[in-house]
């Protein structure tokens, strides 16, 4: 067996192994109410694996759809890798990398998150009823993620699909390096907006502080505007009067441009 | 990665070292390399001086105890010297001291004259302000240097994780905005233009205790305040002097800012009440001291906010 040791990478009273993986040992502490398909629990005073832990084993153990978490505490990396068609009631707010890596749960969160909520996520619903750190949605692959409040900064950077419906406002460098994907933006946006993009669709409805570089507005269109208006309804939000459209220039990144070495044995 | 935190309750005192310690150890895995404090208690008559006389890493050798005796005895018979009255120094451990005395005269030339003492260094000066630092987490340094029974009206406080200086009391933030009174500073960041910055306040007489590029912003600070700047307004021109990512906090006798770089690149969550302002770069940390769902924020990019006590 690994030592177990007292890294500083743990927190206090919780063990480590030699990759620093915290808690080791740790089981679901199982104590969940099951009724039928729906479970809950009270994370209060547990740590992030043993929330994790217990989330999991509703979710793959017992068979449970539906499952509400009291008190998350506004700890980090919970409801991290759910690659399942179910339903979570997060009763409070998260901390940084919430809900990443999701294929395929609908995650209700009732108070805020901070940083990288949803990253990677790949299939699924995440809305949050408050606001949201920077990084929101980072790398997102698909699915649906609504912050009804205000987000940080690099909001949907690297985003690769999906959509982000954001009902505030948005910070600097929003869609910073995005490939896929589209945002719908109903109040301001920073300074930087799609700087780098190389593909997909910004929507803001509110100012915008400035463009990021190779960012141009575009026209809107009646499917744009159809998209909109659907996604509003499924989530009963209030639609700006009008929004503008920002996509990729084009100048700087292009998927269609092959590099020079492609160029030569084509052309 | 480093952790910052701060707390400032509006019009009352609180238990400030008891808050300030559950915050920053609720943000740990940001950094247990040192902990450390900038602490507002009452205003007092007197001046309070927090230094240390060694480093928790030296070496201890046969006579170490009866050297720092000798030496804690030259910094007294100093502040005597330039007419200070001293009313007392007490040992906080075996390499920090705490001294208060009755003093009129320039702050600078009595810190420079107390470090001019071997192995002297000032964490701090002023009629409120106490910067506790040292190696470990929270818990260690609260317990070490007794923080539960401070009360106070405003903190700092930094967990540090070093990746380009050393492991030691220099290295730990808070920094005191040498030789101004009553103002300190802890960072979140890098500075990329640190060696012009400090061989500006360099000219202008300034010395640094450290490396660390986030002492820079203490007294760039302090000096645009006493060229007649307000804590604001200096936190706003900082913003365009200062190159790199940062996330700062600065505290005066009164009042206690936060300002962020033009990337927004360092986290920072604020919680806003009628009775306190408290924000750190975690969440969990804010939740420490109020164990309830709260509506918290990210200040945005080149956002400068000010609160008084």
């Amino acid at each position: 067996m690994e030592p177990m040791t007292t890294s500083p990478l743990a927190t206090t009273g919780r063990r480590v192994d030699h990759r620093g993986l915290a808690e080791p040992d740790a089981q679901a502490p199982k104590i969940a109410t099951i009724t039928g398909q729906a479970a809950e629990f009270d994370a209060a005073g547990l740590t992030p694996r043993l929330i994790n832990l217990e989330l999991r084993r509703l979710l793959y153990v017992e068979g449970v759809t539906e499952v509400t978490i009291h008190n998350p505490g506004a700890q980090h990396s919970i409801a991290v890798g759910l690659l399942i068609r179910c339903r979570i009631l997060i009763d409070g707010s998260l901390g940084y990398f919430g809900c990443g890596l999701a294929d395929g749960p609908e995650i209700h969160i009732t108070g805020r998150v901070g940083w990288s909520v949803a990253e990677n996520m790949m299939s699924g619903v995440i809305v949050i009823d408050k606001n949201a750190g920077s990084l929101t949605g980072a790398a997102l692959r698909g699915g649906d993620l609504v912050v009804r409040g205000h987000v940080g900064a690099r909001t949907g950077i690297d985003q690769k699909g999906g959509t982000i419906i954001v009902g505030g406002n948005t910070g600097s460098m929003t869609g910073f390096m995005m490939q896929r994907g589209r945002q719908i933006i109903c109040g301001d946006a920073g300074p930087g907006l799609g700087d780098s993009m190389y593909d997909g669709a910004l929507y803001v409805g509110g100012k915008v502080a400035a463009l990021g570089v190779d960012c141009i507005e575009a026209e809107m269109t009646p499917a744009d505007d159809e998209l909109i208006d659907r996604k509003f309804g499924i989530y009963r939000m209030q639609r700006p009067d009008a929004f503008r459209k920002f996509v990729c220039g084009k100048k700087l990144w292009n998927y269609d441009n092959l590099e020079p070495n492609e160029r030569k044995l084509v052309l | 990665m480093c952790g910052i935190a701060g707390i400032i309750y509006k019009g009352r005192t609180g238990d400030v070292g008891r808050d300030m310690t559950r915050m920053l150890q609720a943000m740990r895995h940001r950094g247990p390399d040192s902990t450390g404090y900038a602490l507002y208690g009452e205003t007092s008559d007197m001046v309070i001086m927090r230094f240390t006389l060694a480093d928790p890493t030296d070496h201890r050798d046969f006579d170490f105890s009866e050297r720092l005796e000798r030496n804690r005895r030259k910094v007294e018979a100093r502040l005597a010297k330039l007419g200070a009255t001293v009313d007392r120094v007490q040992g906080e451990s075996d390499y920090a001291y705490r001294a208060t005395f009755r003093y009129d005269g320039e702050l600078k030339p009595l810190a420079d004259f107390v470090e001019d003492v071997p192995g002297a260094e000032v964490l701090s000066l002023g009629h409120s302000l106490e910067i506790v630092k040292d190696l470990g987490d929270a818990q260690t340094v609260c317990r070490q240097y007794r923080l539960d029974d401070f009360r106070g009206t405003h903190a700092i406080g930094h967990v540090r994780m070093a990746t380009e200086s050393d492991v030691d009391i220099a290295g730990a933030h808070p920094y005191w905005a040498y030789p101004f009174s009553d103002v300190a500073v802890v960072h979140n960041g890098q500075l990329t233009n640190y060696h012009q910055w400090r061989r500006r306040l360099e000219r202008l007489g300034h010395r640094f205790q450290s490396e660390c590029d986030s002492e820079i912003i203490a007294v760039y600070i302090a000096q645009l305040m006493a060229d007649g700047l307000s804590l604001e307004t200096s936190m706003k021109q900082s913003l365009d002097d200062l190159d790199g990512v940062f996330t700062y906090l600065v505290v005066t006798e009164n009042q206690l800012g936060v300002a962020k770089d033009e990337m927004a690149a360092k986290p920072l969550v604020l919680y806003e009440a009628d009775d306190m302002v408290a924000l750190a770069s975690e969440e969990v940390a804010i939740r420490a001291v109020v164990n309830r769902e709260i509506d918290t924020y990210d200040p945005y990019e080149r956002e400068v906010l000010v609160w008084n006590r």
